[in-house]
C-alpha cells in the first residue's frame, strides 16, 4: 500500500491537500468561533463588573441596540451594597466582528482598574479614540495619528493593553451623538460590595427591570459559549457536510483512477491468490492513508492559518487552536475517505481477472 | 498418453471432459472451447501448442480457476472447479495452481522479493511453509540465478530475470500445477532456452505438473508430452 502511495506521490499528495482543506476549513472555522468567544469572555472579565444588566428581551449573545435609559444608571448605583454603576455603549465599527464602545472614561476606570496605555493618553476632546494593541497592531496605528472610522476623522490619541470590555473606545455621549440615541445605554455594569450579595441583588433588580437580562458576571461569562450563538452550530454542520462531500468526491475520483491505472495489477493479485476482501482492504487501506495523511494536513494548516491571522488581524479573526476538534475532524476526514474508496474498491474486487490481465 | 518421468501410471492431476466455453461478444456468442477431454498425470511437463484463436488461453485461464468453464467438468487435485465457490477457487489459486504469464505480470511497485513475498503472503493461511520448504526454495531462488537482483524493482531487471522472478513467485507456495502462458514469448533465443531449461529442472525436481502454452516447436520439445489444439478441441 505504502509502495502504491509513493508509486504514484503526485495523485496521492494532491488528494491528502484536498482532504486537508475542508478538515482545515472545519478547524479554522472551529479555532474562530472558540477565539472570538473567548476573546469576549476576556474583555468582559476584564471589565470588573460583578452583574450585567443588558437591553430588554435581548439574547445573551446577540449585538443588542442601545435601549437602557441613561438614568437607570444612577439609580441602580443608590441601590444597597452597589460599589460602582457604570454604562456604555455597542456599535458596529463596520468591520468584521469590529465593535466600537462608547464609555464613561471615569466610571468605566474606576469599575476596571483603569486602562494600562501603552501609547498616548486618555480622551481630551470628543474627537479622541482609544483602541486596544490588538487593532492597533492590525492597523499598523499609533498614537497621534489621525485615523477614519465610522465614516468619520478622529484622533487617536492612545493604545492601551487588551483586555477591557472592547478593542476600541469612543467618549459615551460621542456615540451616543453619532448614532442619534443620546441618553441611551447598550449595557449596564453593576459592581457589588461582596461577592455574598450578587445573587441577592439579582433577585431584586430582576422584579424591578422587568423584560431586562440580568445575569451574574460569573455567569454571562459561562453562558457565553459557541453554542448560544445563534446559526453558529447549523452553520459549523453545514461546512462539515461540504467538508465531508469534498473529501468523499476527492477520494472517490483519486481511488476510482488509481483502481483503473492498477487494472492488469488487480489481475495479477487475483491470479495469485488475492481475494475480493484483500483488493478491497488494500483500496480501502490507501483511502485511509489519504485521510490520516489529510487530517494531519488539515492540523497544521489550521496552525499556518492562525498564525497567519495573529499578524494580519489578530483583533478582529482571534483563532483558536480547539484540539478536541482534532479527533472529530479526523473521524470525518476518514469517514468520508473510506466512504469515497467503497465504490473503487469494491469495482476493483469484482474485477475479472482474465480482462484485467489483458488490460494494457 | 506418454508416462511422465518419474511418475509412472500417476493418477491424473488434471482431468477435463467435455469442457465447453462460450463467450458473449457484443451479439454473437464465440464458442472458445468445444468439448476438451484431457488428463494431465501428476508430475508431466505437458506442452500445449495450437494457432491463435484455437483456445490454448481459454483452457489456460479455466484450469487455472480464473473463468468458469460453460459446461462440462474440470477436477483438479480431485477437486470439481465447477463446484468452488469463489473463495474456494481464489483458495485453489493460492494453494495449487502457481503461474507464469509472457508479459511476466510482477507488480512494478515491489521489488523482486516482495513481488515473492506477496504471493506467499497471500497463502499464508492455507500453506505452510516448514524449514526444508524454506531451504529448497532458497535452492530454487539459486538455481533460478536471482539471489542477487532480489532487491531490484521489475523495471531495473531483464526480460529473463523478470521471467525468473515470475517463475520463483509462482513456485513459492509449492503449488502442484504450474500453469506458463507462452513464458518465453517476450525473451531472446538465450533468455528463453534458460527459462525452458529452468521449467524442466523444476519439474524434474519438484515433481511439479507443468502445463505450458507455446507457440514455440522448439519450446514444445521441452515438454513430456505435446498437444495440438485447433478451433477449440485437441486435435491430437
Amino acid at each position: 500500500m505504502v509502495e502504491n502511495v509513493r508509486h504514484r506521490p503526485m495523485p496521492t499528495l494532491l488528494s491528502i491537500l484536498l482532504i486537508g482543506v475542508p478538515v482545515t476549513l472545519i478547524l479554522i472555522l472551529v479555532g474562530l468561533s472558540h477565539g472570538l468567544i473567548d476573546d469576549s469572555k476576556r474583555r468582559s472579565h476584564g471589565i470588573g463588573a460583578d452583574i450585567i444588566v443588558r437591553p430588554p428581551n435581548s439574547n445573551i449573545m446577540s449585538f443588542s441596540g442601545s435601549t437602557i435609559p441613561e438614568q437607570l444608571v444612577p439609580k441602580l448605583a443608590k441601590l444597597p451594597h452597589v460599589v460602582l454603576a457604570t454604562g456604555t455603549v455597542n456599535q458596529s465599527a463596520g468591520g468584521l466582528f469590529e465593535t466600537v464602545t462608547g464609555i464613561d472614561y471615569a466610571g468605566f476606570s474606576k469599575m476596571s482598574g483603569g486602562f494600562d496605555f501603552l501609547e498616548g493618553h486618555s480622551f481630551r476632546t470628543p474627537d479622541d479614540i482609544i483602541v486596544d494593541r490588538y487593532y492597533a497592531d492590525q492597523k499598523h496605528w499609533h498614537a497621534g495619528t489621525k485615523v477614519k472610522l465610522i465614516n468619520r476623522d478622529w484622533n487617536l490619541v492612545g493604545i492601551v493593553q487588551p483586555g477591557k470590555l472592547s478593542h476600541i473606545f469612543i467618549e459615551i455621549s460621542v456615540l451616543q451623538e453619532l448614532y442619534g440615541a443620546s441618553h441611551m445605554l447598550s449595557v449596564v455594569y453593576l459592581k457589588v460590595d461582596d461577592e455574598r450579595n450578587i445573587q441577592p441583588l439579582i433577585a431584586e433588580l430582576k422584579p424591578m427591570l422587568p423584560g431586562y437580562p440580568v445575569f451574574s458576571m460569573k455567569e454571562f461569562i459561562e453562558l457565553t459559549s459557541v453554542s448560544n450563538v445563534p446559526a453558529l452550530n447549523t452553520f459549523i454542520s453545514v461546512i462539515i457536510g461540504i467538508a465531508v462531500l469534498i473529501a468523499f468526491a476527492v477520494v472517490c475520483l483519486s481511488m476510482y483512477m488509481a483502481v483503473l491505472q492498477r487494472t492488469r495489477e488487480i489481475g495479477v493479485l487475483k491470479a495469485i491468490g488475492a481475494s475480493k476482501a484483500f483488493i478491497l482492504e488494500t483500496v480501502l487501506a490507501e483511502a485511509l492513508l489519504m485521510g490520516v495523511g489529510g487530517t494531519v494536513l488539515g492540523i497544521l494548516l489550521s496552525f499556518a492559518s492562525r498564525w497567519v491571522l495573529q499578524r494580519f488581524v489578530p483583533s478582529s479573526l482571534p483563532q483558536a487552536i480547539v484540539v478536541e476538534w482534532w479527533p472529530l475532524a479526523g473521524i470525518i476526514a476518514l469517514s468520508a475517505a473510506l466512504l469515497g474508496a467503497l465504490y473503487p474498491g469494491l469495482s476493483a474486487a469484482q474485477q475479472d481477472p482474465i480482462k484485467s490481465l489483458s488490460y494494457d | 498418453m506418454t508416462e511422465t518421468p518419474g511418475t509412472g501410471t500417476a493418477h491424473p492431476i488434471i482431468t477435463i471432459r467435455g469442457l465447453r466455453k462460450v463467450f458473449r461478444v457484443g451479439q454473437v456468442d464465440v464458442e472458445a472451447l468445444r468439448g476438451v477431454d484431457l488428463d494431465v498425470p501428476r508430475g508431466e511437463f505437458l506442452s500445449v501448442v495450437g494457432p491463435s484463436g484455437s483456445g490454448k488461453s481459454t483452457l489456460f485461464h479455466i484450469v487455472g480457476a480464473l473463468t468458469p468453464p460453460t459446461s462440462g467438468s474440470v477436477h483438479i487435485a480431485g477437486k470439481d472447479l465447477s463446484a468452488l465457490s469463489d473463495a474456494e477457487r481464489t483458495k485453489l489459486r493460492q494453494t495449487t495452481v502457481g503461474f507464469v504469464f509472457q508479459k511476466f505480470n510482477l507488480l512494478p511497485t515491489l521489488t523482486a522479493q516482495d513481488n515473492i513475498a506477496v504471493a506467499r503472503a497471500l497463502a499464508a493461511k492455507s500453506v505452510v511453509h516448514t524449514a526444508a520448504d524454506e531451504a529448497e526454495f532458497a535452492n530454487i531462488l539459486q538455481l533460478l540465478g536471482i539471489s542477487h537482483r532480489l532487491h531490484h524493482k521489475p523495471n531495473a531487471l531483464s526480460g529473463g530475470e523478470q521471467q525468473r522472478v515470475a517463475l520463483a513467485r509462482a513456485l513459492v507456495n509449492k503449488p502442484a500445477i504450474l500453469l506458463a502462458d507462452e513464458p518465453t514469448g517476450n525473451l531472446d533465443s538465450k533468455n528463453s532456452d534458460a527459462v525452458l531449461h529452468l521449467l524442466r529442472d523444476v519439474n524434474r525436481r519438484l515433481g511439479q505438473t507443468i502445463l505450458m502454452i507455446t507457440h514455440n516447436p522448439e519450446a514444445a520439445a521441452f515438454g513430456d508430452r505435446t498437444v495440438l489444439m485447433r478451433d477449440g478441441q485437441i486435435a491430437t
